[in-house]
């Protein structure tokens, strides 16, 4: 089964085409450029270094989200109008789970870190057990930073932080955490659409994908005007 | 010479818009998802939610579009779409959605300006329009006054130098407690009342006759109506709509008359959202007959936002080579 992995999340762009357990090929940038200039030209070259018909993707795996709003709406257009042209479906993976899925194997604590402002972190806490099984010990959600090393603290275990909240946190962590901990080197510190197609795949085989049309990124945030709305509303109440 | 099948995609404010068009005139689909229901609750369009509700219609709309074409997606010549100017947000994702979906489909693309879009909109309603010709280009977020020398190739002679026609009416009509959007609910008000019943003054821009502006009028409303609160006077709200609407016709008239006496052209034409306004078509299309000019205007449906003029437009720019790259990016403050 061949899957397209896209994930334009945060600060890198990726994209990558597997081939049930081989990863053909796969390109990622982590530059200062919008991702609507990046992220067909990186497809497209990719694609033509592969020397395959893009026909011949059978899926196509996306980080859902969540991550900085434009890059969430420019990877999900994206997804759409590939995955409605090709009639293929659509694969959701949460961005802060396909981040974690970088450390497969790892033996510690895995917390991915996602830049939120406001001194949070989109943030998860993930490990691999004896069997080298994928758990989610706690789901992603925007979380402040204090919370998320509170908690680490109080599970008393060796822990690996990676994501682009690392340079954010990393002074914050060095003060207040009390286990022993470390970060990720560069080659899977970020988002990687390998990670994306590979932890894809097992979503698939499960049955669990969804359409074109269906398909909705996952901000886990409201809109600013939207939550003034309610925090109106409620005061009104 | 065999048909060319364009599809158009446009989403740079607050609809989500795709139609098939062919050779730029015959419209086969023109679907058009509003988000005006939701931009209500919050008097005017909120660019994070506009960008939201594009994502999740964007899918659906080229899908109808296609179907209701009978059109299947292997048989589009080219697909052409809006990259300014517009909300960022919302226009980057009919961008991005145009091209996943024409490279997918191996197809060529193209970015199109969405004021050459509504301008375009003529060629569709009148098969007999040819350049050149003046054109107004009236919208919530444009002001235009342009020769059209060309397929596809403008002079602008003006532009607003504050706010767009459409936004005083938004603004206006917020202020006397219509509601969002202003254009409509202005007009079915005006109706009701006297045009004449205050002066509302009709500002130029000195040094740059064409050029418009509409915050000294906007202002002389907020100016009348706080004047009358203060002396304790009830508004009579159809009047002001009226007087209002009386000023801002007037001066995109005047203007039309200066480019017509000036350039001489025998075909003048309207385009936007406000050109589906009931008192400037009569306005513009009095003008017209005084001056022995043929007055051209689009069907209300092809003055909205709309991808059948995004197709139009998409034609002649495909007929005369343009193709856009994959790395194509939205530009919110395009230039005509």
């Amino acid at each position: 089964m061949r899957i397209l992995g896209i994930d334009s999340s945060g600060l890198v762009a990726s994209v990558a085409v597997t081939d049930d357990d081989v990863l053909l090929g796969e390109f990622t940038t982590d530059y200062k450029k919008t991702h609507s200039t990046t992220l067909m030209p990186m497809l497209d070259e990719l694609i033509k270094m592969l020397g395959i018909d893009i026909k011949t993707i059978d899926a196509i795996a996306t980080a859902e989200g969540p991550g900085s709003f434009t890059g969430l709406r420019i990877g999900a257009a994206t997804v759409k109008g590939l995955a409605y042209a090709l009639k293929v479906p659509v694969i959701a993976v949460p961005t802060v789970d396909a981040i974690a899925y970088n450390l497969y194997g790892s033996k510690r604590l895995i917390c991915p870190l996602m830049d939120a402002r406001r001194q949070q972190a989109y943030s998860g806490l993930y490990r691999f057990d004896e069997t080298n099984e994928f758990v989610v010990k706690k789901e992603q959600e925007p979380e402040a930073i204090k919370d998320i090393i509170d908690r680490i603290n109080i599970a008393d275990e060796p822990v690996t932080f990676l994501g682009d909240g690392v340079p954010v946190f990393k002074d914050y962590i060095e003060k207040n955490a009390t286990v022993d901990y470390d970060f990720a080197p560069a080659f899977c510190s970020r988002q990687r659409a390998g990670a994306v197609a590979s932890l894809g795949k097992k979503y698939f085989d499960r049955e669990f994908y969804t359409s074109a049309e269906e398909f909705r990124p996952v901000y886990l945030r409201k809109s600013q005007a939207e939550r003034e709305r309610e925090e109106k509303a409620g005061a009104n109440a | 010479m065999s048909d060319i099948k364009i599809l158009g995609i446009e989403s740079s404010c607050d609809e989500t818009a795709a139609a098939v068009v062919v050779n730029g005139r015959e419209v086969l689909s023109n679907e058009i998802s509003t988000q005006i229901p939701i931009h209500t609750l919050y008097g005017g369009v909120v660019p994070e939610i506009a960008s939201r509700k594009h994502v999740e219609r964007i899918t659906q709309v080229v899908d109808l579009a296609l179907k209701k074409a009978g059109t299947p997606p292997g048989e589009i010549d080219a697909v052409a779409v809006t990259y300014g100017p517009g909300l960022v947000g919302p226009l980057l994702v009919g961008v991005s959605f145009a091209k996943a979906f024409a490279y997918a489909k191996q197809k060529p693309f193209l970015g199109i300006n969405h004021i050459s879009g509504h301008i375009s909109a003529n060629y569709i309603e009148a098969a007999d329009l040819k350049p050149p010709f003046l054109c107004l280009v009236v919208s919530g977020g444009h002001t235009h006054l342009v020769r059209v020398i060309d397929y596809g190739k403008y002079e602008v002679l003006g532009r607003t130098v504050d706010d767009a026609a459409g936004e005083a009416f938004d603004k206006v009509a917020r202020a006397i407690g219509l509601g969002y959007p202003g254009g409509p609910k202005i007009e079915k008000e005006a109706k009701n009342g006297d045009p004449d019943s205050i002066e509302f003054p009709r500002a130029k821009v000195a040094d740059h006759p064409y050029d418009f502006s509409f915050s000294g009028l906007k202002s002389a409303v907020l100016n009348y109506l706080n004047h009358e609160k203060m002396a304790g006077h009830e508004i009579n709200r159809a009047n002001v709509a009226a007087s209002f609407q009386k000023a801002v016709v007037g001066a995109l008239t005047d203007h039309a008359e200066m480019a017509i006496d000036e350039f001489g052209e025998d075909k003048f034409a309207i385009a936007g959202g406000v050109a589906s306004n009931g008192a400037l078509r009569a306005s513009i299309e009095a003008l017209c007959q005084r001056k022995g000019v043929k007055f051209y205007r689009p069907a209300p449906i092809l003055c909205t936002d709309n991808g059948a003029m995004i197709a139009a437009a998409g034609y002649y720019e495909f007929e005369e080579g343009v193709r856009s790259g994959l790395d194509l990016n939205a530009e919110p403050g395009l230039m005509l």
